[in-house]
C-alpha cells in the first residue's frame, strides 16, 4: 500500500527506493506474464500473423508476386507444379498452386486477412454477446436467469455442425437480400453469425458462474450500499474481475472459428475463388494430395503454429491471471 | 432422488418439444419446394402438384407440424388407394430423394455410427486420461510439454484435415493398411476392422487432446486437497492414495463431459463419416444436406438432440453416485 499521510515524506521516499512499491493485481499478472519466455515468443508469433494479414498487399508488392496472378511457366503439361516439393523456386518461395499457377505464398498471407477476420470477428460478437447474457443472467437471477437458462439448453440440444451446413445456402442467401454484397461477404457474415448463435452459450455459462458468486462479494456489497447503480456495479465492479475468465476463453475460443471458416470451405461452402482463405487453400489441397502433398502441408502448418501460439498465449494468460500463484517469485 | 429423475425426464422431454418445434420451424422455412425434389428434373406439374398432396406439403404449416408430431407416436400414412405407403411408429417422414422412410434409413445408419463411437470413446478416454495423468505426475517436464503441445493440435486443427493426414499417411504414403471400404461387422469382420480403425484413431487424436488437458489439471487439483494430505498422513501408499483419491477426484468432471461428447457423436460424426466414407447418420445427414432432403434433415437433428438431451439427465443423475460431496448435499 502507498504511504499514508502521518509517515515522513523522506521516510516515505527511502521506502519507496527500496522498492516496497504496490503492485495491482493486473500489474502482477503482467510481470508473471513476462517471465514466461515461450508466451512471450507465442505473443510475438501471433503480432507476426497480424502484421503480415495487414501488411500483406505491400508485403506482396515488395516481393513482386500475387495471389491471383496466373503463372503457367511454373507449371508442367499436367498443370502440376514444375520442379520438387510443389514448385518452390527463388520466385515462388512457397511454390505455386496446382492448376493455375498461383503463388501459394501470397495466397497464404492474403488467406490469413480472411481467416483472421473471420476468427477475431466471431469471438468478439461471440464473447459480446456471452458476456452481456452471462452478466445479465448471473446479476438479475430469478425469472430472468431461468429464462436465459431454458435458452442455454435450448441451444446447446441442437448438433450445431449438422445446423451449421444445412443453413449455409439458405442464410447466406437471406443475408445478401439484406443488402450484404453477395459472394464472400455474405458468406464470412454468415460463418460470424452462425459461430455466435451456437457460440454464446458457452461464455455465458462462465460469465454467469463467476457473476453470481461476486455478487454476493463484499466489495459488491459495499459499492451497493454506498448507493452505486446497476450499471456502476457491472461496469466499476463485476467486470474488471470478470476479464481474466472471459481473456482465457477468448484466446482458446479463437482458433476453433478458424478450423470452422475451413470445414465449411473445405465442403465447398465457404470462401469462393480466387480469393484465398487457409481454409480454402486446406479444402483445396487435399484434392492433390498425391501428386502435390507440400501444398498439404503450407496451409496446414501456417494453421497449426497460430493454433499452438494462441494455446500456448491462452495457458499463460490463465497462469498469470490465477491468484493462486506464487507472488514471492516476482522481483 | 425419484423425484429428482421424474422431474428432470420431464424437463428434458419438454426440452425436445421445444427441439422439434424450432427444428421444425426452421427446415420449414428454407427455400426449397419439397415436392418438386420428388421427382427428377424432367417432372410434369401434375406429379409434383400429386405428390405435395400425397406427403402433405400442401397443409398449412401447423397441421404439417401436428401430422409430424403424430407420426413419431402412431406412425404415418402418404396418399389413398394404391399409392398408398406408411412409416410405422415412430416415424419421422418419409424421404422423397431416397424414397424411404426415415426411421428406416436412420435405423441402417445408425449401427455404423455407434461402432464408430463406441470405439473411439475407448480409444480416446485411455490416450485422454493416460496422457493427463503422465503429464500431472511430471509437471513441468518434456512429458507435460509434450501433452501440452499434443492437447494444442489436438482441440484446433480441423477435423477433415487430420482425418484426411491420417488417412494419405497410413493408406497412400506408407501403405501400411488398404483403402478402408466399410463392411458390416458380421459379414466381413477384417474389412470392417480395417474400414474403422482409421476413423477412431481421427476421432481419437481430435478428441483426446481435450480430456488429456482436463485430467491434468484435475489431478493437479486435487494433489492440494485436503482429503488427499489426509490419505497421505494416514500412511497411505502413494500408489493408492493416486488411484483412490486423486483419481476419483479428477474423474468427476470428465465423466460429465465424456458423456456429452459421447452423446453428441451419436448424432452422427458428420466429418469423419465423409472423409472415409462411412455409411452413418453423419454421411446420411450430409446427403441430405446436398439433395435438400428435408424430412431426413429434421429425422437426424431430432435424433442427435434426443441423445444430447437424454446425455445431459444421466450426467446429472449419475453425478450424484461419483461424488459423494454431492450426494450428502
Amino acid at each position: 500500500m502507498s504511504a499514508s499521510g502521518t509517515v515522513d515524506q523522506s521516510v516515505a521516499a527511502e521506502a519507496h527506493q527500496n522498492s516496497i512499491a504496490s503492485k495491482s493485481p493486473f500489474q502482477l499478472a503482467i510481470a508473471r506474464f513476462q517471465r514466461d519466455r515461450v508466451a512471450k515468443f507465442a505473443l510475438g508469433i501471433i503480432t507476426f500473423y497480424v502484421l503480415v494479414a495487414l501488411f500483406a498487399p505491400v508485403i506482396c508488392a515488395v516481393l513482386g508476386i500475387s495471389p491471383y496472378r496466373l503463372d503457367g511457366d511454373a507449371l508442367n503439361d499436367f498443370g502440376l507444379p514444375k520442379g520438387s516439393f510443389g514448385g518452390i523456386s527463388g520466385e515462388h518461395w512457397l511454390g505455386v498452386e496446382p492448376g493455375t499457377g498461383r503463388d501459394l505464398l501470397a495466397r497464404l498471407m492474403y488467406g490469413a486477412r480472411v481467416s483472421l477476420f473471420v476468427g477475431f470477428m466471431a469471438t468478439i460478437v461471440t464473447t459480446a454477446i456471452g458476456i452481456v447474457v452471462g452478466v445479465i443472467s448471473g446479476y438479475k437471477r430469478g425469472k430472468i436467469d431461468a429464462v436465459i437458462g431454458r435458452f442455454t439448453d435450448l441451444t446447446l440440444a441442437f448438433p450445431s455442425l449438422l445446423l451449421i451446413i444445412a443453413l449455409t445456402r439458405p442464410i447466406t442467401q437471406r443475408l445478401e437480400s439484406f443488402g450484404i454484397p453477395e459472394g464472400n461477404p455474405a458468406r464470412i457474415a454468415y460463418i460470424i453469425l452462425i459461430s455466435a448463435v451456437f457460440g454464446w452459450v458457452y461464455v455465458a455459462r462462465i460469465v454467469r458462474g463467476q457473476t453470481l458468486s461476486l455478487r454476493e462479494r463484499e466489495f459488491v456489497e459495499a459499492a451497493r450500499a454506498s448507493g452505486a447503480g446497476t450499471w456502476r456495479i457491472v461496469f466499476k465492479e463485476l467486470m474488471p474481475n470478470l476479464w481474466a475468465s472471459v481473456i482465457v476463453t477468448v484466446t482458446l475460443s479463437m482458433p476453433g472459428y478458424v478450423a470452422t471458416e475451413s470445414t465449411l470451405s473445405f465442403l465447398g461452402l465457404g470462401m469462393l475463388p480466387p480469393t484465398a482463405s487457409w481454409g480454402a487453400m486446406l479444402g483445396d489441397s487435399v484434392r492433390y494430395y498425391r501428386a502435390d502433398p507440400t501444398y498439404l502441408f503450407i496451409p496446414g502448418i501456417a494453421l497449426i503454429v497460430l493454433v499452438l501460439a494462441f494455446n500456448i498465449v491462452g495457458d499463460a494468460v490463465r497462469d498469470a491471471l490465477d491468484p493462486k500463484a506464487d507472488r514471492q517469485n516476482i522481483a | 432422488m425419484f423425484l429428482f429423475i421424474t422431474r428432470r425426464l420431464f424437463f428434458a422431454l419438454l426440452l425436445l418439444f421445444a427441439v422439434s418445434v424450432v427444428t421444425y420451424l426452421l427446415f420449414s422455412a428454407l427455400p426449397v419446394d419439397p415436392a418438386a425434389l420428388t421427382c427428377g428434373k424432367n417432372c410434369k406439374p401434375e406429379l409434383i402438384a400429386a405428390n405435395r398432396v400425397r406427403l402433405g406439403y400442401d397443409k398449412p404449416l401447423v397441421e404439417q407440424y401436428w401430422l409430424f408430431l403424430k407420426g413419431i407416436f402412431v406412425g404415418r400414412d402418404y396418399g389413398m388407394g394404391q399409392a398408398a405407403f406408411s412409416c410405422p411408429a415412430p416415424s419421422l417422414g418419409y424421404s422423397f430423394s431416397q424414397h424411404e422412410c426415415v426411421t428406416t434409413l436412420i435405423g441402417k445408419t445408425f449401427p455404423v455410427t455407434a461402432f464408430l463411437s463406441i470405439g473411439a470413446f475407448i480409444l480416446w478416454m485411455f490416450i485422454g486420461v493416460g496422457s493427463g495423468a503422465i503429464a500431472a505426475l511430471n509437471k513441468g517436464k518434456w512429458q507435460d510439454r509434450l501433452a501440452n503441445a499434443f492437447t494444442a493440435i489436438g482441440v484446433s486443427l480441423p477435423t477433415f484435415y487430420v482425418g484426411l493426414l491420417v488417412l494419405f499417411s497410413v493408406v497412400i504414403w506408407l501403405g501400411i493398411l488398404p483403402f478402408p471400404h466399410y463392411e458390416s461387422p458380421l459379414e466381413d469382420p477384417v474389412k470392417f476392422l480395417n474400414a474403422m480403425i482409421l476413423p477412431w484413431i481421427t476421432l481419437a487424436v481430435l478428441s483426446a487432446a481435450s480430456y488429456t488437458r482436463l485430467t491434468r489439471n484435475g489431478m493437479l487439483e486435487a494433489m492440494n486437497e485436503d482429503f488427499v494430505r489426509l490419505g497421505v498422513a494416514k500412511g497411505l501408499t502413494r500408489r493408492v492414495v493416486l488411484r483412490k483419491y486423486v483419481m476419483r477426484s479428477a474423474m468427476v468432471p470428465i465423466v460429465t463431459i465424456a458423456g456429452l461428447d459421447f452423446a453428441a457423436l451419436l448424432g452422427g460424426a458428420i466429418i469423419t463419416e465423409s472423409v472415409f466414407s462411412l455409411p452413418g447418420m453423419g454421411k446420411l445427414s450430409i446427403r441430405a444436406v446436398v439433395e435438400s432432403d428435408l424430412p431426413v434433415l429434421v429425422g437426424t437433428t431430432m435424433v442427435a438432440a434426443v441423445f444430447i438431451v437424454l446425455a445431459n439427465v444421466i450426467v446429472d443423475i449419475s453425478y450424484g453416485f461419483l461424488d459423494p460431496r454431492v450426494r450428502e448435499k
